[in-house]
């Protein structure tokens, strides 16, 4: 299995856009904003935590149908079915490789963009502490919905809109721990249910995942 | 005799078809009974107005968008358990009208919300997860089109449909903590003092009895057609074969 995340990694990165491609991505969204409600800096730090939760979520989502979608091509992702390995383990280090490409380097790259949006000084660690609660289920929600849809041709605007609604609890937990934290008040409960949700999620969607992978590949 | 034998296609269509005019006629008389009733019969409220008829449409429909959803959830058990075709057919032919029914729970509730709050929309926790709901339906709905393989497209769309659900009822609770509420809670407990006037009680009953009916005998109808539109292609299929 580890092998297996090992070999993600290196064709993300090899194949080149694994990294850079969601970063650019949010980086542009962080940028639009701004030229959109304009330069006025308390609207800005208002609605940052929301922005550069959506921003990640977006960037997020944009890499999802790579997760599979290449290996089915390439008949790779049959071999890795018959695999002595458990299809639930293989699905968790897709999901782990994919959050690897995007979920970390977005949770790095956050503070940075948060001062892009002039986010309250006090919600800067609140907003990396959240990312890095929460990316992981965001992955491990994206790997459901892009085994749900591999065997499709163009699966990609059917994937969001799958994937997006699942997102909900993900991103109002998320923003609301940044909201709290940019205010000063106690971000203890929103975290904990960030928490809950990323626990369940790793925990229980590789089988709701495997499931559907093996109903794609029947 | 058990429930199970109307798992066969031959079955399901003989007795359904036996039903179907019987449900007919009961949901429209329910129907018509319980909005004459409701629009033309009853007082207007204090505080309300005549806006309060609406409630007559607006509660039983939103009433049926999440029961739809239940059942679909209920049908695509059966499914991937006792692989029964009927019950993955009834549970597509369920989405469009749990649809419709959020739909138009959504559409009354934004043309009363207009009178009393001042505006058609607000992000309050009941409205924001019907919102979602309606959102899970079109995803659902979307994947039934999508997959060629019927078998797989059932599959499929069951495992969806169990994620969706603890996802949706995840949102439900998500969005109470997110914002404060402007809709009003429940006044149709059993258990609570301060319920719905008895005026209004009885007609509002009616109306929900009737939307369950008419949610059932679309149900039905839309099974039978999704149950004849496969033996289309069967026979086609064999045409092809000779």
């Amino acid at each position: 299995m580890i092998a297996l995340l090992l070999r993600d990694l290196t064709l993300a990165i090899r194949a080149g856009g694994g990294f850079g491609l969601a970063l650019t991505f949010f980086l542009i969204v962080v940028v639009l904003v701004p030229f959109g409600v304009g330069p006025d800096s308390t609207i800005l730090s208002a609605i940052a935590p929301g922005i550069l939760w959506v921003g990640a979520l977006l960037a997020c989502l944009l890499s999802l149908d790579r997760i599979f979608a290449l290996d089915h091509e390439d008949g790779s992702l049959d071999l890795l079915a018959t695999a002595p390995i458990p299809l639930e383990g293989v699905v968790a280090m897709k999901a782990a490789a994919h959050w690897v490409t995007t979920g970390l380097p977005l949770t790095l790259a956050a503070p940075g963009l948060g001062m892009l949006l002039s986010l309250e000084p006090a919600a800067f660690r609140w907003l990396v502490l959240s990312l890095a609660l929460g990316t992981p289920a965001l992955s491990m929600i994206g790997a459901f919905g892009a085994a749900l849809t591999v065997g499709l041709k163009r699966g990609g605007l059917l994937l969001s809109l799958l994937v997006l609604p699942l997102y909900v609890p993900t991103l109002i937990f998320g923003a609301e721990t940044v909201a709290r934290g940019a205010d000063g008040m106690a971000t203890a409960t929103p975290l904990m249910m960030l928490a809950a949700i990323t626990l369940a999620a790793v925990a229980l969607l590789p089988f709701a995942a495997a499931a559907a992978i093996r109903i794609n590949l029947r | 005799m058990s429930l199970w034998e109307y798992a066969n296609p031959t079955r399901f269509m003989r007795t359904s078809g036996v039903l179907l005019p019987w449900l007919w006629g009961l949901t429209g008389l329910s129907l018509v009974v319980g909005l004459v009733w409701g629009f033309f019969l009853t007082p207007e409220a204090e505080n309300f107005g005549s806006t309060v008829k609406i409630i007559y449409v607006h509660v039983p429909s939103a009433l049926m968008a999440i029961n739809a959803w239940l059942m679909m959830l209920v049908a695509s058990l059966i499914w991937l358990v006792r692989r029964h075709h009927v019950s993955a057919l009834a549970a597509r032919a369920a989405a469009p009208i749990g649809l419709t029914m959020t739909l138009i729970a959504l559409v009354t509730g934004a043309i009363w919300g207009e009178p009393m709050w001042g505006t058609y929309w607000a992000w309050d926790p009941r409205l924001t997860s019907f919102l979602i709901l309606f959102l899970f339906y079109l995803g659902y709905m979307a994947l039934w089109e999508a997959i060629e393989n019927p078998d797989a497209a059932a599959d499929l769309t069951s495992v969806l449909c169990m994620v969706g659900s603890v996802f949706a009822l995840l949102s439900r609770y998500a969005v109470n903590f997110w914002n404060q509420g402007l809709h009003q809670g429940a006044t149709m407990s059993l258990d609570k003092e301060e319920n719905i006037a008895n005026v209004y009680w009885l007609p509002l009953v009616i109306t929900m009895v009737g939307f369950g009916l008419l949610f059932v005998t679309l149900v039905l109808v839309r099974t039978r057609t999704e149950i004849r539109a496969r033996r289309i292609k069967a026979l086609i299929a064999r045409e092809r074969m000779v």
